[in-house]
């Protein structure tokens, strides 16, 4: 029998906003099969996004839901955790409200080592305000405020999660659409904070000013630059060139913020008495 | 009985949050307004509350609307340049409706300004200051005491209408040392929002079947809810249908438009037979008290008509102030803004005079004679 996504997708709620050929929708499913095999209690599980294409997955989906402001989830996802740290708290978003608006709040959350996930859609391009070039943007691409190619270089969304302190980072492609939910059901099991980076596309803002012929040329380049962690452990350096790794990147056991916030409360009250 | 307190304005008001309820606070260092997070950030945990520094004071505001969904009435304190990046996410209160409590203790500026110098010029901020057509709530105490007492009715306000309250000291009353009272719990009554009154299924956050101000459920309880900062419907979702869009942006004004007189409080002193009316709020308040006895004690009829909730105005007394004294005389620590709402109101029935002083120093008593004076040659 297929899976039924229906339980977890609001009535009333589809069609989505995303264009044809668009990743995000790929990876929402994703995510639906992971709460599913991780039986979250919808009640008690709350996604949180914040502005873009890809942050308007949360109002599809049947748990409780926040839509914030350009950016922040992560500063939100905060206050939802700490106040109530029996939630499960996960974070949705696209590249440049994750790691430009946000980026502030993104490595902080890292640092603090909260018990959320964020499950970042990284499709390099400002998709919702008509394609311009994100901190993902690769050098030389095309966007419309990069008429003459991007002289930014890119952010490695990964390595900055694990530079500013996050306990799990992973990555997956929406061409490997079966390995998304493995990934995230890892990432959200793992006390911490955990990043899982999806690596989308964006045909309608990005491939056609970037010479992709079609969607599926777009998905098999996904395919082609994806090499699993496990796989690159036997490849050259040479071999290597111009490809991602995808899998579980990175992985610690570290104090998680709540956890220590409930060690302040007991030396607050120990102060009392 | 309750206790007896030698505070400051800040610490007051961090208390009077506690008194409230508030058990949630998240917030970024600034002057002068940073007392009032020293004092959560030790308070908080003794009562199984949650402090938290955050990144900004963006993500401070942020996070404050997070835990309020969660049911945690939360508090954030902040000053001038702080109060600029809270507008961002003041505006996603306003329009989702998730009460909380901003504290911005006024200091100098624009910009970085002058961080220990008094000020009174965010009251114009405080309505305006963030995108959009939106309610706004501002009170502005004049003592210790009633920074306490009015960040406890800031809560209440806030939890009662489903709206973010700022309570804006000006930096001398943040700073400044009184006794203060603190009573027992529960001589201050406390209000807590409403649940809903509806089965989870049934349950929309923006149902006006219940009225301008409907119930708000938290997340982590049965009901689950989608919350968005687009222009919503009554179920929650984002919509662009014309006439919903004009219905609910209507109704977030009405819900504080068609309760005013529940909101707005003052203190009128000595003006029942007052020949020159001075407008003040906060600690320019205390000086023009004082004036006002300097000047009655010259023979001169004058009295204080102190503003204590600043949004929405005291427009009704303002204007009937206006039709019973020959001059208004509105002393404030900024360049007229108080003067501007006030000239609004009294609609040329008296002359408002002016007097407004931002070099960082108060404004004295000895100022405001001379200026009655020179309103009533």
């Amino acid at each position: 029998m297929s899976f039924d996504y229906g339980k977890y997708i609001r009535p009333g709620k589809l069609p989505h906003i995303w264009c044809p050929g668009c990743g995000h929708g790929i990876v929402m499913k994703g995510l639906i099969r992971a709460l599913d095999s991780l039986g979250v209690d919808k009640n008690k599980t709350a996604i949180v996004s914040g502005i873009g294409c890809a942050s308007r997955l949360p109002g599809y989906l049947d748990f409780c839901t926040l839509h914030t402001t350009h950016g922040r989830a992560a500063a939100f996802a905060t206050g939802i955790k700490m106040a109530k740290p029996e939630m499960n708290v996960i974070c949705v978003g696209g590249d440049g409200d994750g790691v430009a608006i946000g980026g502030n709040h993104f490595i902080h959350a890292c640092r603090r080592n909260i018990d959320i996930t964020y499950l970042i859609m990284n499709n390099n391009i400002y998709g919702m305000t008509g394609g311009q070039f994100s901190p993902t943007t690769p050098t030389g691409a095309k966007a419309s405020t990069t008429p003459y190619g991007n002289p930014d270089p890119p952010f490695d969304i990964a390595k900055l999660a694990i530079g500013a302190g996050a306990t799990f980072v992973a990555r997956g492609t929406a061409y490997h659409a079966n390995q998304i939910d493995k990934l995230l059901v890892e990432a959200i099991r793992h006390k911490g904070f955990s990043v899982v980076e999806i690596l989308d596309s964006c045909p309608t803002t990005y491939g056609r000013r970037n010479r992709f012929k079609s969607v599926v040329e777009m998905m098999n380049q996904l395919k082609e630059i994806a090499v699993s962690v496990k796989a690159a452990e036997h490849m050259s350096p040479e071999q290597l060139q111009g490809k991602v790794l995808t899998g579980v990147l990175y992985r610690e056991n570290k104090a998680e913020y709540v956890d220590e916030y409930q060690k302040v409360i007991r030396a607050a009250r120990e102060d009392v008495e | 009985m309750g206790k007896i307190a030698f505070l400051q304005g800040n610490e007051a008001c961090a208390y009077g949050a506690l008194y409230a309820g508030c058990r949630f606070f998240a917030g970024y260092p600034i002057t002068p307004s940073t007392e009032v997070a020293e004092v959560m950030a030790k308070e908080l945990p003794k009562m199984g509350g949650k402090f938290i520094q955050m990144e900004d004071e963006i993500g401070a505001m942020a996070a404050v609307i997070g835990a309020s969904l969660t049911g945690v009435k939360s508090l954030t304190a902040t000053s001038g340049p702080g109060f600029s990046l809270k507008q961002e996410n003041l505006g996603y209160a306003c329009i989702t409706e998730i009460p909380c409590v901003i504290v911005n203790v006024m200091r100098g500026g624009p910009s970085t300004g002058m961080p220990t110098g008094p000020s009174q010029s965010d009251v114009m901020q405080a309505k305006w200051g963030t995108h959009g057509d939106h309610p706004s709530i501002c009170i502005v105490p004049a003592s210790v005491q009633e920074l306490f007492t009015e960040t406890v009715r800031a809560f209440n306000l806030s939890e009662k209408y489903r709206t973010p309250v700022t309570v804006m000291p000006d930096e001398i009353v943040g700073h400044m040392r009184e006794r203060v009272e603190i009573p027992e719990p529960g001589v201050i009554p406390v209000f807590d929002r409403v649940p809903p009154a509806v089965a989870p299924d049934q349950y929309m956050p923006y149902d006006t079947r219940f009225g301008n101000i409907p119930p708000l459920a938290s997340f982590g309880s049965e009901y689950r809810f989608h919350v968005t900062g687009l222009n919503k419907a009554e179920d929650g979702f984002p919509t662009t249908r014309s006439d919903i869009v004009q219905k609910e942006e209507e109704r977030q004004l009405r819900k504080i438009d068609n309760n005013i007189d529940d909101i707005v409080t003052y203190e009128e002193y000595l003006l029942d037979d007052a020949e020159v009316a001075i407008v003040a709020f906060g600690s320019t308040a205390r000086s023009a008290r004082f004036a006002v006895r300097e000047a009655r004690k010259a023979g001169i009829r004058a009295g204080l008509f102190r503003i204590i909730t600043y949004w929405p105005f005291p427009e009704k007394q303002i204007s009937a102030l206006a039709g019973k004294v020959r001059a208004i005389i509105t002393p404030e620590m900024n360049l007229g803004m108080t003067y501007y709402e006030v000239s609004r109101c009294a609609a040329g029935k008296a002359p408002v005079h002016g007097l407004f002083r931002v070099d960082g120093e108060p404004i004295n008593p000895g100022q405001i004679h001379a200026k009655i004076k020179e309103a009533l040659r």
